[in-house]
């Protein structure tokens, strides 16, 4: 155990983390030049697309240190996200230590300090790395005084790199050995190993991504999951170089993964407690969280036929992403489809894009909702995730809507522009705090449903990128709520519908017919697009009607030509949703919650 | 199918090519003597597929750069194999400076009964812009000789949606082809094709064509003007003084009737099979001298694909589209698979459905390319 270190690697978005990961990878030596690829660890298109990691990674990198000893250093890779941000705290309860990566020319972010907190809420080591130090406009003495006051680091800690280059790299390895403290446990203690991670993998069935605290697992054992107490009897255990490593067995304080005929990824919980049947430990391993989807929305093929493909899609696609929940759900508008469970916007639309991308998918989503609760004056309570669901509003006895606590990091002046923006949606209770000079903390209690719509988008952009976001669901807080349907030339689009707080509704039914109006083309006749709240129309706007098509040619015999450019423009109707007359296409569901100028 | 074909015989040649023009043509005569040739071998080729005809079309190119001697030839030869109804309508395309009266006198004895005048406007700066070789003053000139000539059917080419193309002066050529008393009038709106000299003059932004807006007001005050004189608005861009006088031959391409195209490019349609000929002079007189004809593609339509054309080309015409025709032909019930889309449209004005027949109206020809999408 001596010879293990735990790691991570935090960073803001940009300042180089997954660099410097290829880097120690490289240097002690577990890619050769043929299997290294830029920034390996971030494996999904959507992860290198976005430049942001969406599952956790873990890898062993085998180290021989200037002590003369070998050491195995476990990086383990979190997701950069708030919508994932149990699965970062898991991954970092994983680790002893982290590297807090800070670029040389940007100094201190938003970000480094948010993870900078996080870190020190798991109680872990913390080595400052100042990176991009090769830059023309590096300025590692401005850092180094940002380390100091504003993270509350000792500066003489500090290490300095250019992952670019590759220079550093062997003093970062050496201060993950002597720094960061080796594991403690017990081998001998009955078995309690974290899971921070599952993938599918289909031959295999789902693999569990683990951190052993106590005990041993090997082939053969019979492991319970301590949340449902369901038991697996294991087929292997290993490690991961690049690609799993077989091993005789994990023992305490050793990162590595346990295939144990888990056939779906959803029965693995991340934050869950492995223990041994014969002998379990006595308390699962602390911070387990069931996490639950919090944001809600159907999927509809555009074309119905494509139906079953569908469904067969959102099965394999679940094998891999436990937090993704979804149920069969038709609307009057769109058909049959599937209502789904999110964690959140970024989540939703990485699942929407994976589909399209992965599985060949034309589909629709409708406008994404929270789950929000209805006391109705028969005393029942409902929980109401889906806007077709609303209750006759006259027998609402009251209604509820979640809130979460917003923490947010951000330079001190963008504090007004920040607190204008809770306000706007409906924050209240906030609390300020400045942990270090010029850098502010704030926290506000927020509707989930505010936060939704478009927050992140105008957070970031009213902090220029500086500020950090996280929340929590805390609670349901009673709401005066209504439903805002949408008509398309009078008829009702229910997948556009939307729950909304009664003193929104008018603002968000005008931006709504705004933002449909921006995204659905002319046609034959005039679109008109209405927002109701029960029979009565709060907002319309209208698409004019195009009066003249480019009448190509059809004189001289040449029939074809023209045939073949309608069955061209017939193909690129398909990619549309047809509501009555009217085609409808993909992007107007979502751009439903955004605002203007996004 | 037993009712007469129509017959379309491409002259692919020009003294110099218009900007906008993408039909095919080389501007030098010099290969015309092997092209009559040629043709007379093509001509042959089909004796035994075509039987008769009750429509001959002579179009360019610039055909009326025939010597009136290969005019008669070309007649005389399609005569000799063709047979032709009695009340054929046979039609040559003309450019206003080479009508002389003799040239059309002579035109006419050959049995040529209808004329179609390139005139495309009345309008002198228009005209350069469009890169004509001939006045507004020869277009009229040439309409009185062919007038002089005995032609009674006479046909005009206009062109609106032109930069610089003032309502009024567009209006005025109207009211003076009106004037005229012309059987026929074809107004088309300018496209440009990005092969063509104005294509790429468009492309590379030099000038601006007129919104959707603005065509559908050139388009809406054509149909309003020409109507409103008695003219009738049968298909997008053609008018006829009266039903009689609709063009015979272009009904064939709309309606699905077999066609015959001789000569570079040209177009043919038989049995549900459509194919085209090289459109190129040099390919073409090379096929024919190895005793091929001389076609570059074929395909044979399937049900769809007929029914695609069916919509489109229906509702194209004033005539519309016989609704119980159309289910019989293609098993597609349009009011039972489209109804509520139809009622939509009728209600916007764009369709109206009477008479078992359902028909675009003067808006509704105007986007004719989006009520095929239904």
């Amino acid at each position: 155990m001596d010879n293990i270190r735990n790691f991570s690697i935090i960073a803001h978005i940009d300042h180089g983390k997954s660099t410097l990961a290829d880097r120690l990878i490289q240097f002690t030596g577990v890619s050769n030049e043929r299997t290294f690829k830029d920034q390996i660890l971030d494996n999904m298109d959507i992860e290198r697309e976005r430049g942001i990691t969406i599952k956790s990674q873990a890898v062993a990198l085998p180290y021989r240190a200037l002590d003369g000893k070998e050491y195995t250093l476990n990086l383990i890779d979190t997701p950069g996200h708030v919508d994932f941000s149990y699965e970062v705290s898991r991954s970092l309860a994983s680790c002893e230590g982290v590297l807090l990566l800070i670029d040389a020319a940007q100094g201190v972010q938003a970000q480094t300090l948010a993870n900078l907190y996080l870190a020190m809420e798991h109680s872990l080591e913390v080595i400052p790395v100042i990176n991009k130090i090769d830059l023309p406009s590096a300025d590692v003495e401005r850092v180094l005084e940002q380390i100091d006051a504003e993270l509350g680091l000792d500066p003489d800690t500090h290490l300095k790199c250019s992952a670019k280059e590759g220079t550093g790299i062997e003093e970062i390895l050496e201060a993950i050995v002597e720094r960061i403290p080796p594991p403690k446990g017990s081998t001998e203690a009955p078995l309690a190993a974290l899971i921070f991670d599952a993938q599918y993998d289909s031959y295999r069935g789902t693999v569990i991504h683990c951190r052993v605290f106590d005990g041993t697992v090997k082939s053969g054992d019979i492991i319970r999951f301590m949340y449902n107490n369901s038991t697996y009897k294991v087929e292997e255990v290993g490690h991961f170089l690049l690609l799993r490593q077989k091993r005789e067995s994990l023992s305490a304080g050793e990162v590595g993964y346990i295939i144990a005929g888990v056939k779906t990824v959803s029965d693995v919980r991340t934050g869950d407690t492995i223990t041994l049947n014969e002998r379990p430990c006595s308390v699962p391993l602390p911070g387990f969280k069931e996490i639950k989807p919090v944001v809600f929305a159907s999927i509809y093929p555009i074309a119905s036929d494509d139906y079953e493909d569908l469904a067969s899609s959102l099965e394999k696609y679940t094998l891999n992403d436990a937090s993704f929940v979804y149920q069969k759900d038709s609307s009057v508008a769109l058909g049959q489809g599937f209502r789904c469970g999110f964690l959140g916007l970024l989540h939703l639309e990485i699942v929407q894009e994976r589909l399209e991308r992965e599985y060949d998918l034309s589909i629709i989503l409708s406008v994404p909702s929270v789950r929000f609760r209805f006391t109705l004056r028969d005393g029942s309570l409902i929980e109401v995730d889906n806007p077709a669901h609303y209750p006759d509003p006259s027998s609402i006895q009251e209604s509820e809507e979640p809130y979460i606590r917003a923490a947010m990091m951000l330079p001190e002046r963008y504090l007004g522009a920040v607190m204008k923006l809770c306000m706007d949606k409906r924050g209240v209770n906030s609390t300020l705090n400045y942990p270090a000079p010029g850098r502010a903390e704030l926290t506000y209690e927020m509707p989930l449903a505010e936060v939704i719509y478009d927050f992140y988008d105008r957070f970031k952009s009213v902090t220029q990128g500086y500020g950090s976001f996280d929340y929590d669901l805390i609670d349901y807080r009673l709401s005066n709520l209504v439903l805002l349907d949408i008509l398309v030339n009078g008829e009702k689009v229910d997948a556009l519908s939307q729950i909304v707080h009664r003193e929104r509704a008018r603002a968000r039914g005008l931006q709504a017919c705004e933002r449909l109006k921006e995204e659905i083309p002319r046609q034959m006749f005039k679109i008109a697009i209405q927002a109701a709240i029960g029979g009565e129309i709060i907002a319309r706007t209208t698409v004019n009607a195009f009066r003249k098509d480019v009448i190509a040619k059809c004189y001289g015999g040449d029939i074809s030509r023209k045939r073949k450019l309608l069955e061209k423009q017939k193909k690129g109707k398909k990619r549309m949703k047809m509501i009555g007359s009217v085609s409808i296409p993909q992007s107007a569901f979502l751009a439903v919650l955004k605002s203007d100028g996004d | 199918m037993n009712e007469p074909a129509g017959l379309y015989v491409h002259i692919p040649f020009c003294k110099s090519k218009c900007g906008y023009c993408n039909f095919y043509s080389i501007p030098s005569t010099a290969d015309m003597p092997f092209f009559i040739n040629a043709l007379s071998a093509e001509l042959k080729m089909y004796a035994e597929t075509f039987s008769r005809f009750d429509t001959l079309y002579i179009g360019g190119g610039t055909p009326s750069l025939l010597a009136p001697i290969d005019l008669a030839r070309i007649i005389s030869e399609l005569d000799d194999v063709f047979a032709f109804s009695t009340d054929s309508e046979v039609t040559l395309e003309v450019n206003s400076a080479d009508c002389t009266p003799i040239y059309l006198r002579g035109a006419r004895r050959m049995g040529i009964n209808r004329l179609n005048i390139g005139v495309q406007a009345f309008d002198g700066a228009i005209l350069d812009f469009l890169e004509r070789r001939h006045s507004p003053e020869q277009s009229l000139r040439a309409f009185e000789i062919a007038r002089g000539a005995g032609f009674d059917n006479i046909g005009l080419d206009l062109i609106y949606g032109i930069p610089g193309q003032e309502m009024e002066s567009w209006l005025a050529g109207l009211d003076l082809a009106v004037s005229l008393n012309v059987e026929h009038l074809s107004c088309y709106q300018l496209t440009l094709e990005p092969g063509t000299p104005l294509g790429k003059r468009h492309a590379d932004g030099e000038f601006a064509l007129p919104d959707g807006d603005r065509q559908a007001e050139f388009f809406l005050k054509t149909s309003k003007t020409l109507e409103d004189s008695g003219y009738i608005h049968y298909e997008v861009s053609n008018f006829a003084r009266n039903e009689g006088l609709i063009s015979r031959h272009n009904s064939k391409y709309w309606d699905h009737t077999p066609y015959l195209g001789l000569g570079p490019s040209a177009h043919s349609f038989q049995d549900n099979r459509r194919w085209e000929n090289h459109p190129s002079l040099p390919l073409y007189l090379e096929e024919i001298k190895m005793g091929k004809a001389p076609v570059a593609s074929s395909e044979t339509l399937t049900g769809e694909e007929l029914q695609l054309e069916s919509l489109y080309l229906g509702l194209r015409t004033k005539k519309g589209i016989h609704l119980e025709d159309f289910k019989k032909l293609h098993g597609y019930d349009l009011m039972l698979e489209k109804g509520k889309t139809l009622a939509a449209l009728e209600k916007e004005g764009l369709v109206e459905v009477s008479g078992g027949y359902l028909r675009p109206t003067r808006a509704g020809l105007a986007v004719a390319d989006s009520l095929a999408l239904i």
